[in-house]
C-alpha cells in the first residue's frame, strides 16, 4: 500500500518464556477497584492489544505492567525479574533503559523542535549530543518525517506530532513499547498511518507492544487482544 | 430460533408463532404455515418431540418439548461465532435473546463473537499491507461494518440485564 512508511518485517512473534508477565495483579483508587486479580502472560516480539470499555481499568494495568504504578497485590516480572518490588529509582531506569511510551496527545514538549524531543530520551540514557542527534535524525527519517525535525509540536498535524511521539518513543529501542491509545485524537487516516509505523518499526527491532485502545480498527494491528471488563479480562484470557 | 423458543418450555405452535413475533417479528412475522413446517422438520430429526395430545390456549392440540439432542443442538448454536456478515445482527440478536430466556451465558456468546470479528478484522488489515489503493478500499469497507457490529456487541453487552428483564416480562 503506498502509505507503507517503511519495509515490512513480518516475522511471527517470538515463542519462548513471556517477557512480562502479570499474576494475581490488584489495584485500587480509594473505593475504587480499577484492576481485580489479573493474570496476564506477553510474550516476547508480540504485539498486544488491552481492549475495554472507558473505565474498565485496562489503563490502570498498562501502568501496573510498566512500572509507573505499583500493584496493592500480586507480581510483575519482566523478563523473569521482578518489577513491582523495585523503589521508584529502579523502576525510573527500567522505564527510561527498557521500555518506551506513546500517549493519546503525544505529550510532546512543546517548546523543543521535533528533533529535539526525539533526542531528549538519548541524552538522558547519557548518549552524546551528536550520537543522539543523528539516532533521531534517523528515527524521524523512518517515519517519513526527516523534512520536519525543525518544526515545534504546534507546527506539525495531528498525525505527524503522533509519529514524533513513536519516534521518541522507539529511539532508544526499548525491550517494551507501551502505548496509550495511540490514534485516539486522530482521524482514520492519520490513525491508519501511526499504527502502520508503530507496528512495522516495532517488528522490525523485535520489541513487544502493549497497545491499550478502545478502537476495534487499531486492536486489528495487533497479533492478539485480551479484553479488560470491570477489572477483569474476559474472553480470550491470559 | 423456534428450536431455541422451545427450549425455554415446552410449547404448542400457536404459542411459539405469537412468541416469535413477540420477541423477533416487528419488521415481518412469522406465517403459521412455516411454523409448522419447522416442527414437522425439527421433529424428523429428533429435535423435537410430542408431549401429549391436549387442547392449549390456541386451535392446536400438538404440545412439543425439546429432546436432549435438541437441546444440544440449541447450545452449540447459541455459542459457535457466526461469520461476520451483513445478516449476522439479526441471528446475534436471536441468539442473545435465547440465551437469556435460557438462562444461558449470553455475555459469553457475545464475548466469542467479538472475539471472531476482531479476528477477522485482522486478517483484513493484514490484506491492506502492501495491497493496491482498490483493495485496501474495499478492506476498509469491511472492516467500518464490523466495527459497527462490534460496537453493536459491546453496547449490547452492556446491556444485557435490561434486556434479561426485558425479554422475560
Amino acid at each position: 500500500m503506498s502509505t507503507s512508511i517503511v519495509p515490512v518485517a513480518t516475522e511471527p512473534a517470538a515463542t519462548t518464556g513471556p517477557l512480562l508477565s502479570a499474576r494475581g495483579l490488584t489495584r485500587s483508587f480509594g473505593l475504587t477497584e480499577a484492576v481485580r486479580g489479573i493474570d496476564l502472560d506477553i510474550a516476547a516480539g508480540e504485539i498486544l492489544a488491552v481492549m475495554g470499555p472507558s473505565g474498565s481499568g485496562k489503563s490502570t494495568l498498562l501502568h501496573l505492567l510498566a512500572g509507573v504504578l505499583t500493584p496493592d497485590s500480586g507480581t510483575v516480572s519482566f523478563d523473569g525479574d521482578r518489577v513491582d518490588g523495585l523503589d521508584e529509582a529502579g523502576r525510573a531506569r527500567l522505564r527510561l533503559t527498557a521500555f518506551g511510551f506513546v500517549f493519546q496527545f503525544g505529550q510532546l514538549l512543546p517548546d523543543l523542535s521535533a528533533l529535539d524531543n526525539v533526542t531528549v530520551p538519548l541524552l538522558l540514557t547519557g548518549v552524546h549530543r551528536r550520537d543522539a542527534l543523528a539516532r533521531a535524525h534517523d528515527w524521524l527519517g523512518r517515519l517519513d518525517l526527516a523534512a520536519d525535525g525543525d518544526k515545534l509540536p504546534g507546527e506539525l498535524s495531528g498525525g505527524q506530532a503522533q509519529r514524533v511521539a513513536v519516534a521518541r518513543a522507539l529511539v532508544t529501542e526499548p525491550r517494551v513499547l507501551f502505548a496509550d491509545e495511540p490514534t485516539g485524537s486522530l482521524d482514520s487516516l492519520a490513525a491508519e498511518k501511526v499504527m502502520l509505523a508503530l507496528t512495522d518499526l516495532a517488528r522490525a527491532s523485535d520489541t513487544t507492544v502493549v497497545l491499550v485502545t478502545h478502537d476495534p480498527r487499531t486492536a486489528a494491528y495487533a497479533d492478539r487482544e485480551v479484553v479488560v471488563r470491570d477489572g477483569r479480562l474476559s474472553g480470550t484470557g491470559r | 430460533m423456534l428450536l431455541g423458543l422451545l427450549g425455554v418450555q415446552p410449547s404448542y405452535g400457536y404459542d411459539l408463532k405469537h412468541g416469535y413475533d413477540r420477541l423477533f417479528g416487528r419488521e415481518k412475522q412469522l406465517a403459521f404455515g412455516q411454523v409448522y413446517a419447522v416442527l414437522a422438520r425439527l421433529l424428523k430429526s429428533g429435535l423435537i418431540d410430542l408431549l401429549g395430545d391436549e387442547a392449549g390456549a390456541g386451535p392446536d392440540r400438538k404440545r412439543y418439548q425439546v429432546t436432549p439432542t435438541g437441546r444440544d443442538e440449541i447450545t452449540h448454536w447459541l455459542f459457535t461465532p457466526d461469520i461476520p456478515s451483513a445478516t449476522l445482527q439479526s441471528n446475534l440478536f436471536a441468539k442473545t435473546v435465547i440465551a437469556l430466556l435460557l438462562d444461558a451465558d449470553a455475555g459469553q456468546l457475545l464475548e466469542a463473537q467479538r472475539a471472531e470479528h476482531q479476528q477477522r478484522m485482522r486478517v483484513l488489515t493484514q490484506q491492506k499491507r502492501g495491497a493496491d489503493l482498490a483493495t485496501v478500499l474495499l478492506c476498509d469497507h469491511a472492516l467500518f461494518h464490523i466495527e459497527a457490529d462490534l460496537r453493536w456487541m459491546d453496547l449490547t453487552t452492556a446491556r444485557l440485564d435490561e434486556l434479561r428483564s426485558e425479554v422475560r416480562r
